[in-house]
């Protein structure tokens, strides 16, 4: 054959140019494509949204009867009746982003393995890394922060319609905006998620994550059943039970500056915002560093995992 | 330039030997057919060559060792494997966007040219195309990538005859140059018999066979012959024979022409042909039994 064929310069062209991409393109198409696949990430809080914004409308029609007695009850109670529905919305958004993210992490590393979908996306020139990354992303980072935007857009509807209600039945509306004092609960809201569904509940989506990528079935009971174990063992064994109370401190709030802002759910504007003493926990940097191990743990299994 | 390069290869599962040492060389502009039994090794060898699984010797694709640099490697690979392995739930248009995001080297408009030709709707879900439009679909992502090497693993299976022609005639005519290679298993030997330049047996982990088409053509040839010739061919130590409507079909390798033209119907064997006789020689010899 010819050597000099003319497939020589293209391949010299295709050295020298090399085609790169910016490292955070594989992770945004990952994280995207979680999103295409597990559409309840974004479906299920929308859909508690919805529901929190029709049972509203009894609410509502109540509205002028809870102004008229409003004068009627001491300050603390005023804010109570106005805020309560405002406050169970933002609960149960919040709720259903913590479920979703549980189920999520379960099947996230199992389900493409499960339908064998894995040997595409190794197929494409996408770390293990990149990969556990996005999806981690999904409840650490995606899921808090989703909830959050959600809340603030069903919050604002309900503030607009009540607004709407109130002054069409000739009533002021300064007083229901000034007991509510929104931006103050949200704000507080914000600072929850951040410290506890983004940092304290890290380890816990981790090792789903890890139970996800190692599991042959059964995610599930594989998540829950070696803690219970070990627990078991323990009260068995030891006649203690620091293990269960490790993981019960994990889900209840832990040190005392995450206790305080979860233990007094619903919110209290006056609420102080010690992040001082929630970065000096150091249960907070154990756990991180547990989530890294279990993170690190599901990568390397994704890596030897055998495709089929 | 050398593509692949394996010494030693070898991959066990639990007792179960996959890969027996294997030694392979595959240059640039090559397309390689891998043929053998079920279990064969085939599969183990390319998710090998793919960093899929963990292996031990030596193993070099592209000047790059697959496991532990199989990010960088997949630039410049490209896979279709056995089952359809696309996401059922992913759309026609979301799978172009999602290659496109992330393969630096994917022509989008390569891949909506090639898809214009089908009948695949760009808003289908992969799970409401047949098993046809998901293989076509797949191929249009990859002949889209300006990658150097594809490895292509039973591609057409459960395919029917005109897609497998289809699929092939693409992948010469739309995607072959001199720069790329392409490594194929399959069992439909016939489809591939006309696209390969170079052939390789394997069977229970060891390559069997392994040469250049040309080397395949000038090397067998098949012999039909009446009854009353066949003392006279069988000295010449055929290496398979079988009966077919009162005539024998006798199997030589390395005997010249000239000596075989004589005794009857000379032609080159299909590849089918040949592999049974050297995996069936082969079988027969390791369990001790003869033919």
């Amino acid at each position: 054959m010819n050597p000099q064929s003319p497939t020589v310069p293209e391949l010299n062209e295709r050295d020298v140019v090399p085609a790169t991409l910016s490292a955070t393109r594989p992770f945004y198409w990952s994280v995207k494509r979680e999103l295409l696949e597990y559409r309840s990430i974004y479906l299920a809080p929308l859909a508690f949204a919805g529901v929190i914004l029709f049972g509203f409308v009894f609410v509502l029609a109540r509205l002028p009867h809870t102004m008229q007695t409003l004068s009627s009850l001491d300050p603390a109670h005023q804010r109570e009746a106005l805020a309560q529905p405002y406050d169970v919305s933002a609960g149960l958004i919040m709720a259903a982003a913590f479920l979703v993210s549980i189920f999520y992490s379960l099947d996230a590393l199992y389900g493409e393995r499960r339908d064998r979908s894995i040997l595409f996306w190794k197929s494409m020139p996408v770390s293990d890394l990149t990969t556990v990354l996005a999806k981690a992303s999904i409840p650490v980072v995606v899921l808090p922060l989703l909830s959050f935007a959600i809340t603030v857009v069903t919050q604002s509807i309900m503030l607009l319609l009540s607004s709407m209600v109130l002054l069409a039945g000739g009533f002021s509306v300064a007083s229901l905006w000034t007991q509510l004092q929104l931006p103050q609960v949200l704000l507080m809201l914000l600072y929850h998620l951040v410290t506890a569904h983004m940092f304290w509940f890290a380890p816990f989506y981790a090792w789903l994550l890890l139970v996800s990528a190692w599991a042959r079935r059964a995610p599930f009971l594989w998540a829950i059943l070696p803690p219970l174990a070990i627990g078991i063992f323990e009260k068995v064994a030891f006649h203690s039970s620091y293990f269960f109370a490790l993981i019960n401190n994990r889900f209840s709030g832990g040190s005392d500056a995450v206790a305080s802002m979860m233990g007094n759910f619903p919110f209290h504007p006056g609420m102080l915002l010690t992040v001082g003493a929630f970065l000096l926990a150091p249960g907070l940097w154990l756990g991180l560093v547990f989530a890294a191990i279990f993170l690190a743990a599901a990568v390397r299994l994704r890596h030897y995992r055998e495709p089929n | 330039m050398t593509v692949i390069e394996a010494r030693g290869l070898r991959k066990a599962f639990g007792s179960t030997i996959a890969l027996d040492g294997v030694d392979l060389r595959v240059e640039e502009g090559r397309i390689l057919g891998i043929i053998g039994p079920n279990g064969a090794g085939k599969s183990t060898a390319l998710n090998a060559i793919l960093g899929l699984i963990p292996y031990q010797g030596e193993l070099r694709v592209l000047g790059r060792n697959p496991w532990t640099e199989r990010e960088q490697l997949l630039r410049d690979v490209c896979f279709i494997s056995d089952v359809s392995i696309l996401p059922r739930w992913l759309r026609v248009s979301q799978a172009i966007d999602y290659v496109a995001g992330v393969h630096p080297r994917f022509d989008r408009a390569k891949a909506e040219a090639f898809l214009a030709k089908t009948s695949i709707q760009r808003t289908s879900k992969i799970r409401q195309l047949s098993k046809g439009m998901v293989t076509q679909l797949h191929l249009a992502l990859v002949m889209a990538i300006d990658a150097r090497l594809l490895v292509l693993d039973e591609p057409t299976l459960g395919l029917d005859i005109l897609y497998r022609k289809q699929f092939y005639d693409s992948l010469l005519n739309d995607y072959f140059d001199r720069s790329r290679t392409i490594v194929v298993t399959t069992h439909q030997v016939e489809d591939v018999e006309h696209v390969l330049t170079d052939l390789m047996f394997i069977h229970r982990g060891r390559i069997v066979l392994r040469c250049s088409m040309e080397e395949f053509e000038s090397r067998y040839l098949e012999l039909t012959i009446l009854a009353d010739q066949l003392p006279a061919a069988r000295a010449l130590k055929p290496m398979h024979e079988r009966q077919v409507l009162g005539r024998s079909i006798l199997l030589f390798s390395g005997v010249p022409r000239e000596q075989l033209a004589a005794l009857g119907d000379l032609r080159t064997p299909s590849i089918a042909d040949v592999f049974v006789a050297v995996i069936g020689n082969n079988a027969g010899a390791s369990q001790g039994a003869t033919l």
